[in-house]
């Protein structure tokens, strides 16, 4: 429902008019109702895990770090719960990028910008300092009314202000403070940040944070949304008219018109609207739209119109739901006298589903057999094949053992490909002559040169391939990589 | 140009920018001012850019800035905070013998490292970056020394040098039997397919090999040994492998036989300090050659 205006009465614009369009400040005002019972929930879970979730312990024996999420940047090494993963598995959260775009995509696909007016960061910390500012300063009305006062500023007021800032910036204080707990100890490193000998760098994330959650938070709050963040461009260009939006019913709403005509209408059995035109839609708002004008792209979609609106309609006895998830097919349908029909399954949600399964599948099946003892091969390029006084030949490789576990390994080394090879390993004395015999730390990688020799009547004439297989001598645990023999 | 501000959107009532694409208008939006003020910081932010930092180009220089900022000065300040942090380090390596420096893991790795960039900045233009050698200069990943390939000799040989000058240094050379006059050009040819039998090599036909091995016997047996094993006291290499500083075809023995062979290496001592003639011995010695 496009307003339509008269060309008669347009003006033109103002060429001397500033350059910028400023702020109108949105107040909106507190709703209670079923979307906002689901937002004050994932609220409630959202903060939990992420103020909280650095303090869960996980035993992963001595020397290792014991928790649970924690991202080891001086080590390059990341833990979640049981999982720990090493730098050349960052493919891991390549996947874990992709399933998460591919479940935004599905999400809005099902019931439009869920992860915008629930989940989205922005969106629950707005929330929460909303909260905050209705409990000192009053709702909409109130909080509308102090700021239009010229009055001096009171002593109450001042105190109102300043209490409003001071919870705000503690908030905004303990998400920074979390956020660096995820880098290091969390129990430690408060110990050592509320004593000031924590590491300058913590500080200075937990500034930055602080005053980007206090900023945008406190004070960017919709423009936000609307100016900074690209999802509404984006998720615009991935909808399709099957998805549920936070829709105004105008089949049912419109003609508008007050409680009182309406019921006189009703009663002489004229077909009117049902919205009243109370603008609690409107005031409830927290990106300051009027839903009834359609879809527009400043919509959060967190559905606390449909709360207002639910509880309006409650006390002027008429059905619930004038405003509710949506779309214009049906709004078309139930104008036709059809009845309405949802497809949450359709060709775009199987297609979302199928790739967030067959990426989350191999992703838990690589990580299920992943093997905890890895080996790496490259061959010496300068020169790539030596020639030694007795005829044969002798080729280089650096290899490279990676032991994943908790535990020392005793690794045995193979090689596979010329006959008869003899192998050394430089700076290394082997247990058996032909098969050197390492000891790799836990939790280590160990470079070793490794030196393969093909005896003079054994001489390989082309490049051949060869094989070195690694192997966990008490365990069997093995792993190998291929590489090239060369010839001179 | 058009009067574009006259032109009105019919729909949002808004006046557009005058742009039109596809029959598509851009709607005139002003941006926000917390936005427009964003962008003017920015561009004042752009200009304590030019004056803190050295920005400008001029002719033969460029503009110096306020602090005497210069990345180069940074790099300099950087390089010598390196060498502080691996002081200890080197001094470690510096005393620790060369054997059990190869024992040590951690010190092994630090002397192949440095000794990698050490002979990169100073070896490699004669024996090449991977140390494979050239015609005269030695592969030095192969197991065939001319002075010897223990820790200990390699090192010596860095310290010194081969005909360097150095009073340590290792001497000893290939006369010059065709240019001296001490043996004739049939003797020359008869010799040097007598050197290619030594290693298995094929020989020239009608080749008569008790002549060669009493040139050989007469003239050669006095540095390269009995049989043309070779003597690495005096750097004369041993002829019955496979591997030839100069070549092991006929024409290639004959130039050698006839104008004898010197290769210079000089001497290190003085040069690099004692831990990185160390590292770059252990490097030398982990090519895989070493004895």
């Amino acid at each position: 429902m496009n307003k339509t205006v008269n060309p008669n009465e347009l003006k033109p614009v103002d060429d001397n008019g500033p350059l910028y369009a400023a702020r109108k400040k949105v107040y909106p005002q507190s709703v209670s109702g079923t979307f906002r019972r689901i937002k004050w929930g994932l609220m409630a879970i959202c903060l939990g895990v992420y103020y909280f979730l650095p303090f869960v312990r996980w035993n992963r024996g001595l020397g290792a770090p014991s928790q649970a999420v924690l991202i080891d940047l001086p080590n390059s090494r990341f833990y979640f719960f049981f999982i720990e993963l090493w730098p050349q598995e960052v493919y891991y959260f390549t996947g874990l990028l992709i399933v998460a775009a591919v479940a935004l995509f599905l999400m809005n696909s099902v019931g439009g910008r869920i992860w915008c007016g629930y989940l989205c960061p922005q969106t629950v910390w707005t929330d929460l300092f909303y909260a905050v500012e209705r409990l000192i300063e009053g709702d909409r009305r109130e909080r509308m009314k102090k700021d239009k006062s010229s009055d001096p500023l009171k002593l109450e007021r001042i105190s109102e202000i300043v209490l409003k800032h001071s919870i705000w910036l503690m908030i905004a204080w303990w998400t920074g403070g979390a956020w660096v707990l995820y880098f290091n100890d969390a129990p430690t490193l408060v110990k050592e940040l509320v004593t000031f000998q924590g590491p300058m760098i913590a500080y200075i994330w937990i500034g930055i944070l602080t005053a980007t959650t206090y900023i945008l938070a406190g004070y960017m709050r919709e423009q936000v949304c609307t100016y900074m963040c690209p999802w509404p461009r984006i998720q615009a260009a991935l909808t399709d008219e099957w998805a549920l939006n936070v829709t105004y019913r105008y089949d049912r709403g419109e003609k508008r018109t007050s409680v009182k005509k309406a019921a006189e209408l009703r009663a002489l059995g004229e077909q009117v609207g049902d919205c009243v035109d109370c603008y609690q839609c409107v005031a409830v708002c927290p990106t300051g739209i009027d839903i009834r004008n359609g879809p527009q792209m400043e919509c959060i979609q967190c559905g606390l119109c449909i709360d207002a609106c639910d509880n309006v309609m409650a006390k002027i006895g008429r059905p619930k739901r004038l405003i509710g998830y949506d779309n214009d097919i049906n709004i078309h349908r139930r104008q036709e006298g059809k009845a309405p029909i949802y497809r949450i399954v359709r060709a775009r949600t199987i297609v979302y589903s199928a790739i967030i399964a067959a990426i989350g599948g191999f992703m838990v099946y690589t990580l299920a057999t992943r093997s905890l003892l890895d080996v790496n091969v490259l061959h010496d390029r300068n020169p790539v094949a030596v020639k030694l006084s007795d005829g044969s030949i002798r080729n280089a490789y650096t290899v490279r053992l990676l032991n994943k576990s908790g535990y020392d390994r005793a690794i045995a080394i193979d090689v596979e490909g010329p006959v008869n090879p003899t192998m050394h390993v430089v700076g290394v004395d082997s247990v058996t002559p032909d098969r050197p015999i390492i000891v790799i730390p836990r939790d280590s990688t160990s470079e070793l040169r490794l030196l393969v020799t093909a005896p003079a009547e054994n001489n390989p004439e082309k490049s051949i391939p060869v094989r070195f297989h690694v192997m966990d001598i008490g365990l069997g645990v093995a792993a190998s990589a291929t590489d090239n023999f060369v010839a001179p | 140009m058009t009067d574009h501000h006259s032109d009105i959107d019919s729909v949002s009532g808004k006046s557009t920018t005058g742009h039109e694409w596809d029959g598509i208008k851009e709607l005139n939006t002003p941006l926000p001012r917390w936005w427009v003020i964003c962008f003017y910081l920015t561009i004042v932010w752009s200009i304590g850019y030019w004056v803190v930092y050295p920005a400008w180009p001029l002719v033969s220089s460029n503009t110096t800035g306020m602090f005497g900022y210069s990345s180069r000065a940074d790099v300099a300040v950087e390089l010598a905070n390196l060498e502080k942090i691996r002081g200890d380090k080197m001094t470690a390596l510096g005393a620790a013998s060369l054997a059990d420096i190869e024992k040590d893991p951690a010190l092994l790795a630090l002397a192949r490292a440095k000794g990698k960039t050490v002979f990169g900045d100073n070896c490699a233009p004669c024996h090449g970056s991977g140390a494979a050698g050239a015609k005269g200069y030695p592969n030095l990943n192969d197991d065939d020394w001319l002075w010897g390939g223990t820790l200990d000799q390699i090192m010596q040989t860095i310290q010194f040098g081969a005909r360097s000058g150095h009073a340590k240094t290792h001497e000893g050379q290939m006369l010059a039997f065709g240019k001296d006059g001490v043996l004739k050009g049939d003797e020359i040819v008869t010799v040097a397919n007598y050197v290619r039998s030594l290693s298995g090599l094929s020989t020239r036909q009608g080749f008569d090999k008790a002549k060669g091995e009493k040139i050989f016997a007469e003239n050669c047996v006095a540095c390269h040994g009995d049989g043309g094993k070779g003597n690495q006291e005096m750097g004369a290499p041993n002829l019955t492998d496979k591997i030839w500083l100069y070549g092991s075809d006929e024409a290639s023995l004959i130039e050698t036989i006839s104008q004898g062979r010197a290769g210079v290496m000089p001497a290190w001592e003085g040069r690099l300090d004692p831990a990185t003639i160390k590292a770059m011995a252990v490097y030398v010695h982990s090519l895989g050659g070493g004895k």
